[in-house]
C-alpha cells in the first residue's frame, strides 16, 4: 500500500513543485498521513495525542492505529506504521529488538522518564507483615499470601510468561517461600488487584511504574538486593553463591520511541520532532492522571496538556517550521 | 418402543464385538503403552531434539513469501498489497460518509441525526413499524451512550466486510456445491479456518496486508466467509430437483437456473448464513483492533486495561446492538413480498421514506453548520450507566467472594488439579491407539487411520504437552456445558415463554465480546484452572442449549402421540422417546460446544493457562509465525478429531434409530 501511496504522492508533490515553484522543502515533506500507533493504556494515548495533535500544528496530516503491543513493531518494520511514542524496556524488549535487527525500524531516542518494574502491594499489608518493603520481611510473613491452590507457600502474581522476567528464577535462587502464578494480559493484573484490595486481602503482583495504578491505589515495591549486571551472569555475585537472579530488577530502566526506518527521508522535520520529544515521570503521570482521574477522553487530555505546558514542548519543534495559528 | 428396541440391539459394534470385547482390546492397548513409555521415555512426551523443526520452517516460509517470492514483474508482497490497496477505496467511501467527511470535496459525514433517522425509515420500510423502532432505538442507544464515532468506524468496517464475505461465501459455495471434488477441498480448508483461533493467524496478516482497516476486513472476512459458503452448499442441495426440473422445462439457460431458481429455492438457508456472516463480523471487531482497526473493539480494550468495566459492558452492548439491527434488517429484507405498486400511486407515494430520509439529510445537514450537537453529538448529551455496572462488580467481589471460597478451593485441589495432573501424564504412544480404536469402532479403519494421523501430527509438531492441557480445559468444559445446556434446552422446548429469554441470551452471550467477563470472572475466581474453565463455560454451552431445544422441537408429533397413548409418563417419554429421537441434534449441539471451547482457549490464555492458547499469545511478541499457526493448527486438530469421532457416532445412531436413509 505504501509503495502505491508513495508513488502517487511523489507524483503529486513534484507537480506541486512544477505549478508553484517553491523551491526548498516545507512541511509537511509529504502529505500522506503520518500514522501514529496507539496502544490501549492511558499514558501512552494521551502522549500519542500529543505527538499527534502538535504534528497537525506544524501542518502534517495524522492517523492513530490502535495496536497490540507485541504486533506494532513488525508493522513499523514493514513500514505499516510510523512510530511509537513509549517503548519499554521491561515489557517490550524482545519484540523491539528483533525488528530493530531487521533494519526497518530505528530507535528514536529516550525519554527522561525511568520505568521500574518490580514486585508491589498495597500499603495496606505493611500492617500485616512488620518491616516491609524489604523482601525478607515478605519472605517472613508468605504464608499470608497463601491460596488453597499454593499452600503453604506464598502466591505471587506474576506477568505473563512471555515477558522474560525469571521471577520464578529468583524465588529459587533467593530460596523464598513463593510461587509465582504468572497472568497471560496485564488487565488480569488488575482484576487481581482490585479484588483483593476490595476486601483488603494480602496480595503481592507484579507492577510497573509510571502507570495508572500509583493514581488509584496506595502501594510500594519490595526492596531486593540492589540490581547488578553481574548478578543475571555470575553465580557467585549475591547472597547465593551458586544461582544468578538472586538480586532485585533495574530501578531505572528506560522509556524509548521508536520509529519506522524510512520516517526520518520521508518527513525529517517530523522525525526531528520525535526525537526531541522528551517526557519526565511527572509529566507523564499527570497526562495520564487527567484521563483516569478526571475522566477527559485521551484527546482531551492531549488538547489541555498541550495549553498548559507549552513551555515543554515549544523545545521540541525543530527550526524553522512554523506552527501556524 | 421399536425404536428403543433397535437401540439396545445397536449396542453390538459393527465387527462382531461386544462392548466388553473392544474394553478388553482397550485396557490392554492402554497397558502396553503404559509398560512401554516405563521403558523409553520419549512415549510419552518426544524430546524437541528429534522432532523435524517445522516451526522454523513455517516461520522461514512466511518470510520468503513476504520478501523473497517473486513471479518476474511483481513479488508476492505486492499482490497481496495491492489487494489491501484495492479494498481500501470501498472502505475509504464509507469511512466518509460515516464519520469522516470528505476531504478532497468540502462535503462532511452524515449527521447523526439523519442516520438515526434513516436506520428507522429503513427498518419501517423494510418491515414495518415494530423493525423501524428497533432499528431508531439501537441506533439511538449509540449516540446517548457516548459510542458514535467508534460504532460508526466499526459500521463502516462491517458494511464492507459482511457483503463482501457473503459474495465471496455464495461464489465459493455455488462452485462447491456443482462439484463434488471441489467441495472436498473447500470444506476441509473452512474446517481448518474456522478452526484456528484468529489470534493465531493476525502475525501473518499483518506481513502480507498491512496493519489497519483493511487488515482487520481480512481476517474478518476469513472468519465470516466460511458459515455463508456452507449454507449455500447445504441450500443449494437440497433444492426439491422437481424445482429445477420446472426450471428446466420452462427453458432456463444454466444461469438463469442458477439465479432465477435454486437460489430463491434455497434462500432460507442461504439467509441462516447471511445471519452468521454478519455475528461473525462484529464478534471479530475486538480481535481486529489488535491490527489496527479502529472502532468499538478498540474502545473496549482500553476500557478494560483501565479496568473500566461498566463502560465495557456499555461498549459492549453496543456491539450487540449493532449485530441485531443489522441481522433483523437483512433477514426482513429476505423475506419480503415485492410489493407490486400501480403507476396511479404516483412517484412521490411510492418513494416516500426515500423523500423523508432526503427531507431529514438536507435539514440536518444544513443545521449541522449553525446548531451544535447536529452533525456529532455532544458529551452533554450523553448518559452512562457504567456506575452501576462497577458498583454490581463491586458487591460481587466483596459480597460473593468468601461464599464462593469452599466452593472454589475444594473445585480447585481435589477435583481439577488432581484431573490436570492425569492429563498431563498421558503418553502419546497410548493416546494415539486408543483414539484410533475408537475410530475402528465407531467409523471403521479409515476413520481409525484419520484420527490417528491427526493426534500423531500434533506430536510431531511439538505441542504434545500444551495440547494435553488444552484438551483439559476441554474436556471439564464440555462435561459441564453439557451437564448445564441440555438441561436449559429440554426446559425450553418445554415451555415457550422460556425458550424466548433462553434465546435472547443465547444470542448475548455469542456476539458479546468474551473480553469482558474475563475481569468479573478473575475477580471472584483468581487466576487459574477454575477461572478458565468457568469463562469456557459462558460462551460454548451457547450451542449445547440452542441444539437440544432444536432437536426436540423436531421430533414428529405423531410418536409422542402414540407414546402417550402407550401409557408413558412425561419422564419416560422424554427418556424414552424424545431425547434418543433427538439424539443426532444433541450430538451436533456437542460437536459444536467443543470447538467453541477450543476456541475459547486462545481467549482464556489471557488469563494465564499452560496450554495451546498460550503457545498462540507468546508467539506474538517474537512474530515466530510458525509458533503460532502451528499451535493454532494443533487446535485445529483437536477439534477435527473431536467432530469426525463424534460425527461418526452420531451416524450409527441414527442409523440405529431408522432416521437415516
Amino acid at each position: 500500500m505504501t509503495g502505491w501511496k508513495l508513488g502517487i504522492s511523489a507524483s503529486v508533490v513534484a507537480l506541486g513543485v512544477a505549478l508553484g515553484g517553491t523551491a526548498y522543502a516545507e512541511v509537511p515533506e509529504s502529505s500522506d498521513p503520518v500514522r501514529v500507533v496507539l496502544n490501549n493504556w492511558t499514558s501512552q494515548n494521551v502522549l500519542a495525542n500529543v505527538a499527534g495533535q502538535l504534528l497537525e500544528r506544524m501542518g502534517y496530516a495524522v492517523e492513530y492505529k490502535p495496536s497490540d503491543t507485541q504486533l506494532q513493531f513488525t508493522a513499523m518494520a514493514n513500514g505499516d506504521m510510523d512510530f511509537q511514542v513509549e517503548v519499554w524496556e521491561g515489557s517490550m524488549w524482545p519484540a523491539f529488538k528483533e525488528a530493530l535487527d531487521t533494519g526497518g525500524l530505528v530507535d528514536a531516542g529516550t525519554h527522561d522518564a525511568v520505568t521500574r518494574e518490580e514486585w508491589w502491594y498495597p500499603t495496606y499489608i505493611e500492617e500485616v507483615c512488620p518491616g516491609l518493603p524489604d523482601w525478607k520481611a515478605l519472605d517472613a510473613c508468605a504464608d499470608k499470601f497463601a491460596t488453597a491452590e499454593t499452600s503453604p507457600k506464598g502466591r505471587f502474581v506474576g506477568p505473563p510468561a512471555d515477558w522474560g522476567k525469571h521471577y520464578s528464577e529468583r524465588i529459587t535462587a533467593l530460596n523464598m517461600n513463593f510461587v509465582e502464578v504468572p497472568v497471560g494480559q496485564a488487565a488480569t493484573l488488575w482484576a487481581e488487584l482490585v479484588s483483593a484490595v476490595e476486601r483488603k486481602e494480602p496480595v503481592v503482583l507484579f507492577n510497573w511504574t509510571p502507570n495508572f495504578i500509583e493514581a488509584k491505589f496506595e502501594g510500594k515495591f519490595v526492596e531486593f538486593p540492589d540490581f547488578d549486571p553481574a548478578c543475571h551472569e555470575d553465580p557467585a555475585w549475591g547472597s547465593n553463591p551458586d544461582a544468578i537472579y538472586d538480586c532485585g530488577a533495574p530501578k531505572q530502566g528506560w522509556l524509548k520511541k521508536g520509529a519506522w526506518s524510512g520516517m526520518e527521508a520521508k518527513w525529517p522535520k517530523a522525525y526531528e520532532f520525535l526525537v526531541k520529544m522528551n517526557f519526565s515521570n511527572a509529566q507523564i503521570a499527570k497526562a495520564a492522571d487527567m484521563v483516569d482521574s478526571d475522566g477527559l477522553s485521551p484527546e482531551e487530555a492531549a488538547t489541555k496538556w498541550i495549553a498548559e505546558n507549552e513551555d515543554a514542548w515549544r523545545a521540541w519543534i525543530p527550526e524553522g517550521v512554523d506552527l501556524g495559528s | 418402543m421399536t425404536v428403543v428396541g433397535a437401540a439396545t440391539r445397536g449396542r453390538q459394534g459393527r465387527h462382531g464385538l461386544t462392548r466388553t470385547g473392544w474394553l478388553a482390546i482397550a485396557a490392554v492397548v492402554a497397558l502396553v503403552a503404559v509398560a512401554f513409555t516405563g521403558l523409553a521415555p520419549w512415549a510419552g512426551t518426544p524430546p524437541a531434539e528429534v522432532l523435524p523443526p517445522t516451526r522454523a520452517w513455517v516461520t522461514q516460509f512466511f518470510k520468503w513469501l513476504a520478501r523473497d517470492l517473486d513471479f518476474g514483474i511483481v513479488t508476492f508482497r505486492d499482490l497481496t498489497r495491492a489487494m489491501s490497496w484495492l479494498l481500501d477505496w470501498p472502505l475509504a467511501w464509507s469511512e466518509a460518509l460515516l464519520y469522516e467527511g470528505f476531504r478532497s470535496v468540502p462535503v462532511g459525514s452524515l449527521p447523526w441525526v439523519a442516520v438515526v433517522a434513516g436506520a428507522a425509515l429503513l427498518g419501517h420500510w423494510i418491515g414495518g413499524r415494530r423493525l423501524g423502532l428497533l432499528a431508531g432505538l439501537g441506533f439511538l442507544y449509540l449516540a446517548v451512550f457516548g459510542f458514535w464515532k467508534p460504532s460508526m468506524q466499526t459500521l463502516s468496517l462491517i458494511v464492507v466486510t459482511a457483503p463482501l464475505a457473503a459474495a465471496l461465501g455464495l461464489a465459493l459455495g455455488i462452485a462447491a456445491a456443482r462439484n463434488r471434488r471441489t467441495e472436498a477441498v473447500v470444506t476441509a480448508a473452512f474446517d481448518v479456518m474456522q478452526s484456528v483461533p484468529h489470534l493465531a493467524y493476525l502475525a501473518p496478516v499483518i506481513v502480507l496486508f498491512g496493519f489497519g482497516q483493511v487488515p482487520g476486513l481480512i481476517a474478518t472476512a476469513i472468519f465470516a466467509m466460511p458459515p455463508m459458503a456452507r449454507c449455500t452448499i447445504l441450500g443449494l442441495r437440497t433444492v426439491p430437483p422437481e424445482v429445477i426440473e420446472a426450471g428446466r422445462m420452462c427453458g432456463c439457460s444454466r444461469g438463469q437456473l442458477l439465479w432465477r431458481v435454486a437460489i430463491p429455492a434455497a434462500r432460507p438457508t442461504l439467509m441462516v448464513g447471511v445471519n452468521q456472516v454478519i455475528m461473525q463480523s462484529l464478534a471479530m471487531v475486538v480481535i481486529a483492533s489488535l491490527i489496527g482497526a479502529v472502532g468499538l473493539g478498540y474502545e473496549l480494550l482500553f476500557s478494560l486495561q483501565q479496568l473500566r468495566l461498566g463502560k465495557a459492558v456499555e461498549q459492549g452492548v453496543a456491539i450487540v446492538i449493532m449485530a441485531v439491527v443489522l441481522d433483523r434488517l437483512s433477514q426482513a429484507y429476505a423475506r419480503r413480498k415485492p410489493e407490486h405498486a400501480t403507476a396511479a400511486e404516483g412517484w412521490p407515494k411510492r418513494h416516500a421514506h426515500l423523500l423523508t430520509f432526503a427531507g431529514i439529510l438536507v435539514m440536518t445537514a444544513a443545521s449541522s453548520f449553525v446548531v451544535p450537537g447536529v452533525g456529532a453529538p455532544l458529551k452533554a448529551m450523553t448518559v452512562t450507566t457504567a456506575p452501576l455496572w462497577d458498583a454490581a462488580v463491586k458487591w460481587m467481589t466483596v459480597n460473593l467472594f468468601d461464599a464462593l471460597e469452599v466452593f472454589r478451593d475444594g473445585l480447585t485441589v481435589h477435583v481439577l488439579i488432581p484431573l490436570r495432573h492425569a492429563f498431563q501424564w498421558l503418553p502419546w504412544a497410548m493416546v494415539v491407539p486408543l483414539v484410533g480404536l475408537l475410530g475402528l469402532r465407531l467409523g471403521g479403519a479409515r476413520l481409525a487411520v484419520l484420527v490417528m494421523a491427526m493426534i500423531a501430527l500434533i506430536v510431531a509438531l511439538g505441542f504434545w504437552t500444551p495440547a494435553l492441557i488444552t484438551a483439559y480445559y476441554t474436556t471439564v468444559a464440555v462435561i459441564l456445558c453439557s451437564a448445564i445446556g441440555i438441561p436449559i434446552g429440554v426446559w425450553a422446548a418445554r415451555n415457550e415463554a422460556v425458550a424466548r429469554v433462553v434465546q435472547a441470551v443465547c444470542d448475548t452471550l455469542q456476539t458479546f465480546p468474551s473480553f469482558i467477563y474475563l475481569i468479573p470472572v478473575i475477580m471472584l475466581f483468581r487466576v487459574g484452572d477454575l477461572a478458565i474453565i468457568i469463562a469456557i463455560l459462558g460462551y460454548a454451552s451457547v450451542p449445547a442449549v440452542r441444539l437440544t431445544y432444536l432437536g426436540l422441537k423436531r421430533v414428529p408429533e405423531t410418536l409422542i402421540e402414540a407414546a402417550t397413548a402407550a401409557g408413558c409418563t412425561a419422564r419416560q417419554r422424554l427418556w424414552k422417546v424424545e431425547l434418543p429421537l433427538a439424539f443426532p441434534e444433541i450430538m451436533l449441539g456437542l460437536n459444536q460446544t467443543i470447538m467453541m471451547a477450543l476456541a475459547m482457549t486462545a481467549i482464556t490464555a489471557l488469563i494465564g493457562s499452560r496450554d495451546l492458547g498460550q503457545e498462540i499469545l507468546k508467539a506474538l511478541p517474537d512474530a515466530d509465525t510458525g509458533r503460532g499457526v502451528l499451535a493454532g493448527l494443533s487446535i485445529a486438530l483437536i477439534g477435527m478429531t473431536a467432530d469426525r469421532l463424534i460425527g461418526a457416532w452420531s451416524r450409527t445412531r441414527k442409523r440405529q434409530l431408522g432416521l437415516a436413509s
